[in-house]
């Protein structure tokens, strides 16, 4: 066999799950523009929306009506998150909130297990599992699902924040909270928006990339801490470095696993998220702050 | 004041020894007391939950009876999370405290190795629901321990001779990275010769990995005739995937880690030409009549079936078996310990939920690779190979 097609084969695979990392990374990025704390439950977000979709395509199995539903649920249980957890701090210093998050994630972990309990479930692919061959190299059909979905979603949100109002509210939020309540904008509302979007884009990852690696309750904490790397390798806050670094990162861990050896995936995930932070705190494209 | 709450804890101290002595003189007898080490909760738990549950369940049914020779039996199970140290003080607990009898359990290889040192010490009769070969051997050195789960080196001598009797010996294993994964690959590499069979690639991957393509990958440039994958969980359902993902045809030979209906349910189509050894509760009902275990295997299923609404697992069949042994052996004679080791080490054709168990004072398992039979999954179904 070729090295070429091997090498493809990695790359593959190494881009979808990177897309699923830039996807959380995004969720990473937008809360951290409005609030400045990082929101560590991004993660769970990702199990709720793989798990809520599985029940609601055990319920009626329509796909898109999975899809749907699932983000739909997490947006709210985002929402609430927000809500009941993180506004009514009294003294809300970066920190406090970030550990709130912290036991938030622990707590969304542990009610998802009491309610879909410590079994596996699986989501079939969005179109059909015959693979698609490129020379030797073979790529399913939901790989381009997650490829084509995540630009999607990816230039859908950048049109948001630059061309619509709110978004533009939204980004200026991020740069000065304080100016921007000057002219009217009201932060609170604005720091609610980032949580449903940051919790609808975790979602949509978690459902996608679901008929490919099943759902279980606890999926969703190494993924969100892949994300969380993926967004500081980037530039944190930096749409475009998000989904560099999450790419990234994918290929890397891929190739890690193929070329040097399948016990240094996650080693090499981090020793290169080490490194960027040893030479380049702010990330790839991390503005100077 | 203080002098007053210090009198009136004291008191109360008294009243509640008096009720506990009270209690224990009104019944008669006092119950005959099992001990139970299992990993309940935790990454472990579905190996500890059915255990637990099983022997619940059948020491209710001892005394609906009438108890074992006339005498109420009590169970005290700990959990012990899959920690060793945990096992361990349990252990001390259940013999110090509970006097218990003997001990069913633990779980895990880890926790039974950590405990045995103190039972066998103690003169306590330990049955492991474990499956590592240590626990048991060398014989001589483990008087007081015996186990009923399958060694995995039996698991894998029935996997090495199916692929010999279809010709394959270019094998390539891809194990996870527990201590399931690594016992497994240690027998896979310790074995292999004594079939003729080569390892040409060994490639591991995490207990939570979502994408084995990269190890397959390079398995597909290999000249393997076959994969073996080692594992539990979703991950070897994945793995199934995976090769169909990659177009790769050679078969695949899963453990008898993933030989359940969740597994066929979780690869979907992926699953079908699966070939692999199962214990066998799992397929009872495709043995025929002539096997002595379809019986015992169908007993244990319908009871577990009636009384927690969820199918028998393999793992709840070591702790059904191990408690069937020695109930047999207490029966046999009597609440002694010493006479009770004898009696399991004597224990000849009995017929578990496992195997077929034939002890001695060289073999404190008592089982043969025969204990597994090679099924392979057809449109959703497990079959019988042989």
């Amino acid at each position: 066999m070729n090295v070429l097609a091997d090498l493809l084969q990695y790359l593959f695979s190494g881009l979808t799950n990177g897309a699923i990392f830039a996807l959380i990374a995004l969720g990473f990025g937008i809360i951290y523009n409005a609030t400045t704390i990082i929101n560590f439950a991004q993660g769970e977000m990702v199990m709720l929306g793989a798990l809520s979709a599985i029940s609601f395509y055990h319920l009626k199995p329509s796909l898109p009506l999975a899809f749907v539903g699932g983000v739909a649920t997490v947006i709210v249980v985002g929402l609430v998150f927000e809500r009941l957890a993180l506004r009514p701090v009294r003294e809300p210093t970066p920190l406090t909130l970030i550990i709130i998050t912290v036991g938030g994630a622990v707590l969304i972990k542990g009610l998802a297990m009491l309610y879909w309990g410590k079994e596996a479930y699986s989501l079939p692919s969005f179109s059909g599992e015959a693979p698609l061959y490129l020379g030797t190299a073979t790529i399913l059909p939901q790989n381009l699902w997650v490829l084509g979905l995540t630009a999607l979603l990816v230039a859908v949100l950048e049109a948001f924040f630059r061309l619509t109002l709110v978004g533009k509210a939204m980004r200026a939020c991020a740069y000065n909270a304080r100016a921007a309540r000057l002219v009217g904008i009201p932060p609170g509302r604005m720091v609610q928006l980032s949580f449903g979007l940051s919790a609808a884009l975790g979602a949509a990852g978690g459902i996608l990339i679901v008929p490919l690696t099943m759902g279980m309750y606890d999926m969703g904490t190494m993924l969100g801490l892949k994300g969380f790397s993926a967004a500081i390798l980037g530039g944190l806050g930096s749409s475009l470095g998000g989904v560099l670094g999450g790419l990234l990162l994918g290929v890397a861990e891929s190739l890690a696993c193929g070329l040097i050896s399948s016990g240094y995936r996650d080693a090499v995930a981090f020793f290169i998220l080490l490194v960027v932070l040893f030479l380049r705190p702010q990330g790839l494209l991390g503005g100077r702050e | 004041m203080k002098a007053k709450i210090v009198s009136r804890l004291f008191l109360s101290v008294v009243a509640l020894s008096l009720l506990i002595f009270a209690g224990a003189s009104a019944s008669a007898k006092e119950p005959l007391v099992i001990g139970g080490v299992f990993s309940v909760t935790g990454t472990h738990s579905y190996l500890g939950d059915p255990e637990k549950k099983t022997l619940e369940m059948m020491v209710a049914e001892s005394n609906a009876k009438g108890g074992l020779k006339g005498q109420p039996l009590k169970v005290v199970i700990y959990d012990d999370e899959g920690d060793p140290t945990k096992a361990r003080l349990q252990a001390e607990k259940l013999i110090q405290k509970d006097k218990a009898l003997a001990i069913i359990g633990p779980s895990l290889t880890p926790t039974s190795m950590a405990i045995l040192p103190v039972t066998s010490k103690a003169k306590v009769p330990l049955i492991s629901c474990a499956a590592g070969i240590g626990i048991t051997s060398p014989a001589h050195e483990r008087q007081w321990v015996f186990k009923t789960a399958q060694t995995d080196q039996m698991a894998v001598s029935r996997i090495y001779q199916y692929l010999q009797k279809t010709g394959i010996n270019k094998v390539a294993i891809l194990t996870v990275a527990t201590g399931f994964g690594i016992s497994g690959k240690e027998q896979l590499n310790a074995l292999a010769p004594k079939y003729g069979i080569q390892l040409v690639a060994q490639e591991v991957f995490g207990e939570k990995d979502t994408d084995m393509t990269p190890q397959l990958t390079k398995i597909r440039g290999t000249a393997a005739q076959a994969v073996i994958c080692w594992g539990t969980g979703p991950a070897p359902a994945l793995v199934a995937k995976n090769m169909k993902q990659l177009g790769l045809t050679i078969p695949l030979v899963q453990s008898h880690g993933a030989a359940s209906k969740k597994f066929i349910e979780l690869a979907g189509e992926a699953g079908d030409g699966i070939i692999m050894p199962a214990g066998k509760l799992v397929i009872y009902k495709l043995l025929t009549d002539t096997d002595p275990q379809k019986a015992v295997c169908q007993e244990y299923d319908k009871k577990y079936q009636a009384k927690y609404s969820a199918p028998a697992s393999s793992f709840g069949g070591y702790a059904y078996d191990a408690w069937r042994m020695l109930t047999q052996a207490v029966e046999k004679v009597g609440k002694d310990r010493a006479k009770i080791r004898g009696a399991l080490e004597g224990t000849k054709n009995f017929v578990g939920v496992s195997g077929i168990f034939n002890m001695s004072p060289d073999d404190h398992n008592g089982l043969s690779p025969e204990a597994f039979v090679m099924v392979k999954i057809e449109k959703g179904e497990f079959k019988l190979l042989d």
